[in-house]
């Protein structure tokens, strides 16, 4: 696993590196023109958020009612990289939005849950980092809390009058743009895939830690905690 | 150089200038002064490009993965090192 670890980072940087030359030869949208290539990375980010969202508040489910630290870490991992791809939707959206509708923000059903929903995984991030004992029980109530807003934030385009386009832009995609937006999916994906797994590591490593702590403590040879 | 000599190199600097700064013009301006008149079609060269827009959209997006990956790299690095300070204290005891 650790030798295909170089190996899919390699795939993903290379996918990345060959995607502005896809989204280049793309069909150019008749309305908004060239900044509607962003949607080529907007999207795709944003499908990975909610992907990420649905793995941190499952493993947070089966912490809370199974108890298993292993999806605790899995929990944290998702959380992080939900609050790293929100960061890339919340970022790319409205540089997409100066040009196309003139403002760089709306206070629209679509833009304010979204937001919304970064924030509540910030939150859970906090909330693991000063939270002191007993956070990780709450944190994990907190991602649930978020995975449960995603199905809204989802139709909020369909259900209310917004700016943002609606879902049915994927769907109606004309052959030369769905095979470069499917493209971009897949590096995504990847990333995240790559982005988890190192992650996992990490919290792995930190379990390791507390464990040779315990067992330093158990013979009495506490030394002091490396910040 | 005595002090009342450069007092008196100052003040004549100043005198100097006095006609040109009583004597400019304001800077000619072509905005509107006395009303705004809207126009039918945004010419071309006042329209915002898009090109630096989505290639800094795109450049975002490489920041944060390799920000997010350079955290991961650095704290996996100290979690590493500080298992193996653990372990040489357990073989000690």
């Amino acid at each position: 696993m650790r030798r295909l670890y170089p190996v899919g980072l390699a795939v993903a940087a290379a996918m990345f590196a060959a995607a502005p030359l896809l989204i280049d030869r793309a069909p150019t949208e008749s309305t908004m023109g060239l900044v509607q290539k962003i949607f080529y990375f907007h999207v795709p980010a944003a499908m990975t958020m909610f992907l990420s969202t649905f793995v941190s508040g499952i493993a947070s489910g089966v912490f809370l009612f199974r108890g298993k630290q292993a999806a605790d870490r899995v929990a944290l991992a998702a959380a992080e990289l939900t609050v790293v791809f929100g960061a890339m939707v919340l970022v790319t959206g409205p540089v997409w939005a100066r040009k196309a509708w003139g403002v760089w923000w709306q206070w629209d059903a679509r833009l304010t849950s979204s937001l919304l929903l970064w924030m509540i995984f910030v939150a859970y991030l906090l909330v693991r980092r000063y939270g002191g004992p007993g956070s990780e029980k709450l944190s994990a109530a907190v991602s649930l809390f978020g995975m449960a807003n995603v199905p809204f934030v989802y139709v909020s385009v369909n259900v209310w009058r917004t700016l943002h386009p609606k879902t049915s832009v994927v769907p109606t995609l004309s052959p030369g743009m769905r095979g470069t937006f499917w493209f971009c999916v897949a590096a995504f994906l990847l990333l995240y895939a790559l982005m988890m797994a190192a992650r996992l590591r990490l919290g792995k490593q930190q379990a390791e830690v507390e464990q040779l702590y315990l067992e330093l403590d158990e013979r009495g040879d506490l030394p002091s905690r490396a910040s | 150089m005595k002090r009342w000599v450069r007092a008196c190199l100052v003040l004549l600097a100043l005198g100097a200038a006095l006609p040109a700064v009583t004597t400019a013009q304001p800077p000619s301006t072509t905005a509107a002064q006395d009303e705004f008149v809207p126009m039918s079609e945004v010419p071309e060269s006042e329209k915002l490009p898009a090109a630096p827009l989505v290639i800094g959209a795109y450049a975002f997006i490489w920041l944060a993965a390799l920000a997010y990956l350079w955290s991961i790299w650095r704290r996996v690095g100290a979690v590493d090192r500080e298992i193996a300070q653990l372990r040489r204290d357990i073989a000690r005891g």
